[in-house]
């Protein structure tokens, strides 16, 4: 039943670093997080848990693995709260116990951190330094903007993130008395860590998984193919199987509804799966990439995007979450869709040998609900090019502007010849049981000239769209209000009339 | 010499925070034994429990026990004033979360699952969900109270011009990063030991006691750190506590009882919210001569601390105005919701929060700046300085201050620029405002304001230093170490801080109402005064030389022409027998105050600050942005401008999150929605303007004789954040003509920034048909 292409049995046994040793670890739950790891079998407590959905950072841990050259390394915060420990097998994970030297001194994120005041009741504060960790070895001088966003998945209650956004500014100038090129931790990005940064990727390789990973622990199953095809052959023979892969949601039915998930095939590990690439004639990204990996892409060709994408989630949850995820997950206020749908995507539906195309506009049927067939899995995501980028726009709309989930997410895709519109992809989020195009607002559009009558027009049909329902995060009537709205701040912007948005004013 | 008073050192934890080696209650190794716990919460909102069957509890996988209400031996109360909390709701449910049982097993994820899997059936009983039914139902937890002066009737009827408004003003979460926690562990001879995470040891340790049947002899209680409270931390971990108490005592083996965020959300208590209905009299230039308020809290399903919370709503309803008629009527709403409870500024900031709508509708009727209006209804100097419960401001730095800060931030071409740049933009709009904050600084009920503190020196020099106080990252332990080492001489590494722990100080009243270093600083400098006499008169004799002679100075004792190390001279002294423990009393003179007429003096002193703040919204979506902030607060002499800073902005931001993004939202059924960080929205790094300035005011010594002439800090700050509420009205304010009342519930949301918008539009568009 597992058609395995290799010959070696399927490991039981996960590898991974720690303070540069190999920890191995035979037959773990495979559910257990991280967190419970760290504070419950290892007593490494500096790791504190606030939240268990990824959403307050006082978990926040580093991941170091190869990258896909496999000759460099890539760092990345993720929230252990949430994350299985199954998913570390073969990378490494750094916490804040890591990071003081041998000689007990701070690391240049710890000292800053004091230095400036910091920390107050401190609970916050091993996730915040473990940010800033990431930041430090990823961004040799960031911008204000540019730590906002890589504090945005950290909550402080106490401090007013002041103190924090200037430790960040000036961890950079801390000294140590520890060599930063026998240290690979203490070497922020730019600096010379040749020789450590080689002790581990020697490591890392070390522990590189060729075979499949296959744990049977406490009633459940994780299975961890590294091929689209092994992939297909496991979800056909298993169809009810959970499929993880960054686990920023399948974390929450874990922590939150304290469901038993007894068969998961984790798509981590399917290299293929990760993949983009660009063409002359779309983007193809692979349902397993991560969201931080796929943003800087898409943005590249649809600046548009920047905006929603800073804004998405956190880092920690980019990291680890991924566009496949987003999409396959079908809730209604997932924030990429209504772009997506405004860029006319298509996804590739693979079931065993068999593909087949679905434009992402016909893959949601209801509430949660999509047209995946039993034993069908998402395995591309794919956005034509060329763009016809000049004519997209997206919007969010929450109480908070970062982290938070839209109470209403917009995307207008308008195509002029001259003056008249030929194409018009209008989508929102937040407004229907799934994301959606509004077609009769679409119909409105076509063939008119590109002028305020036209908009207004369109803007009165789009209750014919959508009867949105009141919940937490915004009433129907204001989310109609503003769906009306945003089409004609579109209209505005266009035209050159609106230049700016609360969102960036004065920030730049 | 290292910590001395007014120098900015780091918080004594910073390193130890920064490195994930702060211990806080779930970080304490666990006994071997350990049970973890889980609370069965009700899933209705007001309920009669017809039967419950927890058979499928108690044969879940991994489970030891259950308790319910039969199987509490004391008394079923963890409430800390009227005793109507029950730790386990005896037959009827009354807000959804409520605690109904609890579960042990040997792990936390067998607990929380096994929790889940009770049979309650209940039958349903009608519902108060909102505080206005309430008042109509003359459903209260406390009697509805009134406050008067002068005749405002009369005031009112006279008055040039006259306005009524109501105003919504939301509550808001604690949102602590650690949640409620404890652990209990079994002594000999039934004895209990708690680690709490919690703000008043004391209470605790009390209705421990009552809840096992046990006295306060029995039970010792230890709180290290706290990862946060503001508040929530103050009477809520009564139940976390009771229950691990109940259950160590049950079982025999240590327990500890963890709730997960969303259970925390659900069951304890928050900022209460408000309606606010008022009446307004004034003259043309704005001076006010007459205002009636009628105020409706949702207190939830019991008392708590709602009492002294709604009264000190009342004593702050003036804020720093002089108000010569005025009538306040308080209700104190019964609610089927979790019961409310003390957040930083205790109902103060929702009293601020009534004055100043009542100032900005003023000066928008008649047109002139808000500022304006505020400055003519300042509490005078030798005049107009009594307030409507007889204590006279004594202390009133109010205009000066304004004034710095108005030349300060530049107040005037900015609103200027800001009108020229909303005469040019269609979609957005810009708005600032200044407003001012007095605070009142003490316990309201007299009695609180008392705190103890317990010295030791070892024979090497070395300092153990305890008190009442909790550390819940205000500072406070690093504040009274700098205190003592102050006023011994000696570096303040000498001195060791340690836990909070009622076997230490006894009765000490909760770490609240900003009072923690002005109290337990006092008694901390009067432990280290008594030791350091017993010092100076051990050298006096030793050395012959007089006692005035003999001077701490520096890690130094000069003994007429001689130095010594501190270290030497505790050594002699401890060789001559001289006592180096000590304990140290204090309580703050001058208040008293009868609660019958509401008059008296219930605060030692105020506290004052002021805030301008500037925003950016979108009429199209009524999103919104804090774009610059300047502040000048006043905190006396400073201990530790450092860490009074951080309370500065930690307050301030903390107040900002409470009036914009931070919005309880309860379902028809009474279910609170909002329960976890991705349905409650505090502000995140990005939410703090860029330009963000904040001073404290210089050469301000408490004219009162406080702790080296200190002043408060904890919640004052919180309160400047009106400011930020304000720039949001005058921003909406800017897309209609002069002259209107702008409507803005807050949390101002871009849902509620919107309708306040759009419901000015329609009255724009009405008045001038």
């Amino acid at each position: 039943m597992h058609p395995s292409s290799s010959d070696k049995p399927a490991a039981e046994k996960i590898s991974f670093l720690l303070d540069g040793e190999i920890i191995e670890i035979n037959d773990v739950d495979p559910t257990r997080t991280v967190l419970q790891y760290l504070r419950e079998d290892l007593r490494r407590t500096g790791t504190k848990e606030g939240c268990a959905e990824g959403d307050c950072g006082a978990c926040t841990v580093v991941v170091a693995e190869l990258d896909h050259d496999g000759e460099s390394v890539r760092v990345r915060a993720v929230n252990s709260c949430i994350q299985f420990l199954a998913t570390l097998d073969g990378k490494e994970l750094i916490t804040v116990e890591s990071l003081r030297g041998k000689d007990g001194s701070l690391h240049p994120v710890q000292k800053a951190m004091v230095d400036c005041h910091g920390s107050q009741c401190g609970f916050c504060t091993p996730g915040f330094v473990m940010s800033l960790l990431a930041l430090y070895k990823n961004n040799a001088s960031p911008t204000r903007l540019d730590v906002d966003d890589a504090l945005a998945g950290n909550l402080c209650r106490c401090t007013g993130y002041r103190p924090i956004v200037d430790a960040a500014l000036a961890m950079y100038d801390e000294s140590s008395q520890r060599d930063a090129s026998d240290d690979w931790l203490l070497g922020a990005k730019g600096t010379n860590t040749e020789k450590p940064l080689q002790e581990k990727i020697s490591k890392l390789k070390s522990i590189r998984r060729t075979n499949n990973l296959a744990i049977k622990q406490a009633g459940r199953r994780l299975s961890s193919p590294r091929s689209v095809a092994e992939l297909a052959d496991l979800i056909q023979a298993k169809p009810d199987s959970t499929l993880l892969a960054g686990g920023t949601d399948v974390g929450l039915w874990v922590t939150k509804r304290h469901r038993e998930l007894d068969e998961i095939i984790y798509l981590g590990n399917v290299a293929e799966l990760r993949n983009i690439s660009v063409s002359a004639t779309h983007i193809e990204i692979g349902a397993a990439a991560t969201l931080s990996d796929v943003m800087p892409v898409l943005v590249e060709h649809f600046p548009a995007l920047q905006e929603l994408f800073v804004r998405f989630a956190s880092p920690p949850i980019r990291n680890a979450g991924t566009l496949g995820g987003n999409i396959a997950n079908a809730s209604p206020i997932g924030d990429s869709m209504p772009a997506l749908l405004a860029l006319d995507t298509v996804l590739v539906l693979r079931e065993g040998q068999q593909q087949r195309e679905l434009p992402l506009d016909e893959y949601y049927v209801g509430y949660q609900a999509t047209a995946l067939q039993p034993g069908e899995f998402l395995e591309k995501i794919r956005v034509p090019l060329p763009a016809s980028s000049s004519g997209l726009q997206t919007y969010k709309v929450s109480k908070r502007f970062d982290q938070d989930i839209s109470a209403i997410c917009a995307a207008f895709c308008i195509g002029l010849d001259g003056d008249e519109i030929v194409t018009a992809r209008v989508a929102y989020g937040g407004l229907a049981a799934i994301p959606k195009r509004a077609k009769q607002c679409e119909q409105m559009l076509l063939g008119k000239a590109f002028e305020r009558a036209t908009i207004d027009a369109a803007i009165n049909v789009l209750d014919a769209d959508f009867q949105p329902i009141d919940d937490m995060r915004a009433s129907a009537e204001y989310r109609m209000q503003v769906c009306r709205n945003l089409l004609l701040r579109f209209y505005l912007e266009s035209t050159g009339a609106e230049t700016e948005r609360v969102y960036g004013y004065n920030r730049a | 010499m290292k910590g001395s008073v007014g120098s900015s050192i780091p918080h004594d934890s910073a390193h130890l925070h920064v490195s994930g080696e702060a211990s806080y209650t779930d970080d304490i190794a666990e006994p071997r034994d350990l049970l973890h716990l889980a609370i069965g919460m009700s899933e209705r909102a007001h309920a009669r429990i017809k039967s419950i069957d927890l058979q499928p509890v108690r044969s879940a996988v991994g489970v030891v026990d259950v308790i319910l209400v039969d199987d509490i031996p004391g008394e079923n109360n963890c409430g800390p004033v009227v005793h109507d909390d029950p730790i386990f709701a005896p037959n009827r449910v009354q807000y959804v979360g409520q605690s109904i049982f609890a579960v042990a097993a040997e792990t936390v994820d067998a607990a929380r699952k096994a929790a889940r899997l009770a049979i309650v059936d209940y039958e349903d009983m009608d519902a108060v969900l909102d505080p206005l039914e309430a008042v109509e139902k003359k459903s209260f937890v406390l009697p509805s109270e009134t406050l008067t002066r002068g005749d405002s009737r009369s005031a009112l009827k006279v008055a040039q011009n006259r306005l009524q408004g109501r105003v919504h003003l939301g509550g808001q979460d604690q949102f602590y990063l650690e949640g409620q926690i404890a652990m209990a562990l079994p002594r000999d001879d039934g004895d209990l030991f708690i680690f709490s995470s919690t703000q008043h040891p004391g209470e605790l340790q009390t209705l421990v006691a009552a809840a096992t049947g046990k006295q306060a002899k029995d039970v010792v209680v230890e709180c290290r750190r706290m990862g946060g409270a503001f508040g929530g931390k103050e009477s809520q971990p009564a139940l976390i506590a009771c229950i691990a108490a109940l259950m160590t005592q049950r079982t025999g083996r240590a327990c500890k009882l963890r709730l997960d965020r969303d259970d925390d959300m659900r069951l304890t208590g928050k900022r209460h919210d408000f309606i606010i209905d008022y009446d307004v009299g004034f003259d043309d230039d704005g001076n006010i001569g007459a205002v009636e308020f009628v105020f409706a809290s949702r207190c939830g399903m019991s008392a708590d601390l709602s009492g002294a919370i709604n009264d000190r709503t009342m004593f702050h309803c003036d804020n720093a105005y002089y108000l010569p008629n005025l009538n306040v009527i308080s209700h104190r709403c019964k609610t089927n919701t979790v019961s409310n409870t003390a957040f930083r500024g205790f109902g103060g900031p929702q009293g601020m929060f009534a004055i100043e709508c009542v100032i900005d509708d003023v000066a928008r009727c008649l047109g002139i700046d808000a500022l304006d209006v505020r400055r003519r209804n300042f509490y005078g100097v030798g005049e107009r300085d009594i307030t409507p419960y007889g204590q006279k401001v004594e202390d009133n730095i109010i205009a000066e201050l304004v004034e710095q800060l108005h030349a300060s931030s530049d107040y005037l071409s900015r609103v200027a620029e800001i009108r020229s740049f909303n005469a040019q933009n269609e979609v957005l709009k810009r708005g600032i405002a200044l407003t001012p904050i007095k605070f009142g600084i003490s316990f309201t009920a007299t009695h609180l304001n008392q705190a103890g503190a317990l010295l030791h020196i070892y024979t090497d020099g070395t300092v153990h230093l305890n008190h009442g106080g909790t550390e819940m990252g205000q500072g406070l332990f690093t504040k009274v170490a700098q205190v003592v080492a102050e006023e011994l001489q000696i570096d303040i590494d000498q001195i060791k801080i340690t836990a909070s722990d009622t076997s230490k100080v006894p009765n000490a009243s909760a770490t609240a109402a900003s009072s923690g270093s002005d109290l337990n600083g006092k008694a901390a400098q009067a432990a280290a005064r008594k030791i350091k006499g017993r010092l100076s008169r051990f050298a006096a004799e030793h050395f012959g030389v007089a006692e005035a002679e003999v001077v701490f100075k520096r890690n130094e004792v000069l003994v007429g022409d001689n130095a010594m190390p501190f270290k030497e001279l505790v050594r002699l002294a401890w060789f001559a027998r001289t006592s180096l423990s000590a304990t140290g009393f204090y309580k703050t003179p001058k208040i008293h105050y009868d609660r019958e007429t509401f008059s008296g003096r219930p605060f030692y002193y105020y506290t004052y600050g002021a805030a301008v703040a500037e925003v950016v919204i979108d009429t199209l979506t009524g999103e919104n942005r804090l774009l610059r902030v300047d502040i000048l607060h006043d905190c006396g002499q400073s201990l530790n401008p450092a860490i009074d800073k951080g309370q500065i902005e930690g307050g301030f931001i903390q107040g900002a999150g409470w009036l914009t993004t931070e919005e309880l939202w309860w379902n028809e059924r009474g279910e609170l929605k909002t329960h976890a960080p991705s349905t409650y929205k505090i502000p995140t790094s990005s939410d703090v303007p860029i330009d963000f300035r904040v001073d404290i005011l210089e050469s301000a010594a408490n004219r009162e004789e406080t702790v080296f002439r200190s002043k408060a800090v904890g919640e004052p700050p919180l309160m400047l954040a009106l400011s930020v509420y304000h720039a949001l009205k005058d921003a909406v304010a800017s897309t209609a003509s002069d002259g209107q009342a702008v409507l803005l519930q807050a949390p101002a949301t871009p849902e509620s920034v919107l309708n306040a918008v759009r419901a000015l539009q329609c009255t724009d568009t009405t008045d001038h048909a």
